[in-house]
């Protein structure tokens, strides 16, 4: 999404990302991001609020209008909840669970080399 | 009125997902971290033209559908980039196989992602010019090299053919 934004802002078409992995879009570096501290899911706000959305939206308008220079960020002045625990959730290893994802990794990778196999198959006859 | 909350904490708040996701992939057997980009240099482009007579567009990482009995990485690996008529608009769009915090939070409410309501009326109030009548959707890619070749060059294309003069890119 980052590298998106960049290149259409090298293309003359100003750009500004919403999102709530800050380290991520900072990292590779984009020329507007309105950084909205919830977890990953809704960055342009709450489920059926619309009114912290609207306001979302506007932020995200006036990045665009206003900002002066690259690597304009601005945080949304919004919280999840009062208890964050919602920090502790997604993507968290837990020690008890090793061996469950030891297992789900070596799933994962069997069905990718399968799919991969299938589309290449399917190449394969398409060019044949 | 109401005192604004202190919070003190021996942590940074927001969390950092290049951590989270490098020990997470590590722990199902990935042995090599994954490499996130990293840019020294960033472009930057000012409005043509006042906010009102610009023509605002919407890009998003998910999905309009997944076909029946198609697994997630098969449609992983097929999916391709996507301009849609903003009327044809999905009432849910697909997010269940991308990477989010699914035990959180949900994604019933299309707005809370991919705010074409929210834009459309910035729109009928006059804060932009126009809404475009089609968005954009793009594969969250591990390839770095595919995003920049052949994603971000088609969604130019896209905004060139609708007349955009700036996009707004919601990351799921």
């Amino acid at each position: 999404m980052s590298l998106v934004a960049r290149y259409l802002e090298e293309n003359k078409i100003p750009t500004v990302v919403v999102g709530s992995a800050r380290d991520i879009v900072e990292e590779c570096g984009v020329p507007r991001f309105l950084f909205t501290d919830f977890p990953l899911g809704n960055p342009c706000g709450k489920p059926w609020d619309k009114t912290m959305q609207r306001s979302i939206m506007d932020m995200a308008l006036e990045l665009l209008q206003f900002a002066r220079q690259p690597r304009t960020t601005v945080q949304a002045p919004f919280i999840w909840s009062e208890d964050e625990a919602w920090r502790k959730v997604f993507m968290h290893v837990s020690e008890e669970r090793r061996e469950e994802y030891i297992k789900a990794g070596e799933a994962r990778r069997a069905e990718q080399a399968r799919v991969k196999g299938k589309l290449k198959k399917k190449d394969g006859d398409l060019t044949s | 009125m109401r005192t604004a909350m202190i919070t003190r904490r021996p942590y940074g708040s927001f969390l950092s997902y290049i951590d989270l996701s490098r020990e997470y992939y590590a722990a199902h057997g990935y042995p090599k971290p994954y490499k996130w980009i990293s840019h020294q240099n960033v472009p930057f482009i000012k409005l043509k033209k006042p906010l009102p007579e610009c023509r605002v567009a919407l890009l998003t990482t998910t999905d309009l559908k997944k076909l029946p009995g198609e697994s997630a990485q098969e449609r992983h690996l097929s999916r391709k980039v996507y301009a849609q008529p903003v009327d044809d608009a999905p009432e849910h769009f697909y997010t269940q196989d991308l990477q989010w915090d699914q035990e959180s939070t949900h994604t019933d409410d299309n707005n809370s992602f991919m705010p074409l309501n929210r834009l459309s009326e910035c729109a009928a109030d006059g804060k932009i010019g126009s809404a475009s009548p089609r968005f954009y959707g793009v594969m969250t890619d591990y390839s770095q090299g595919k995003a920049s070749k052949e994603s971000a060059p088609q969604v130019l294309e896209f905004c060139r053919e609708d007349g955009v003069d700036a996009l707004i890119l919601p990351a799921l």
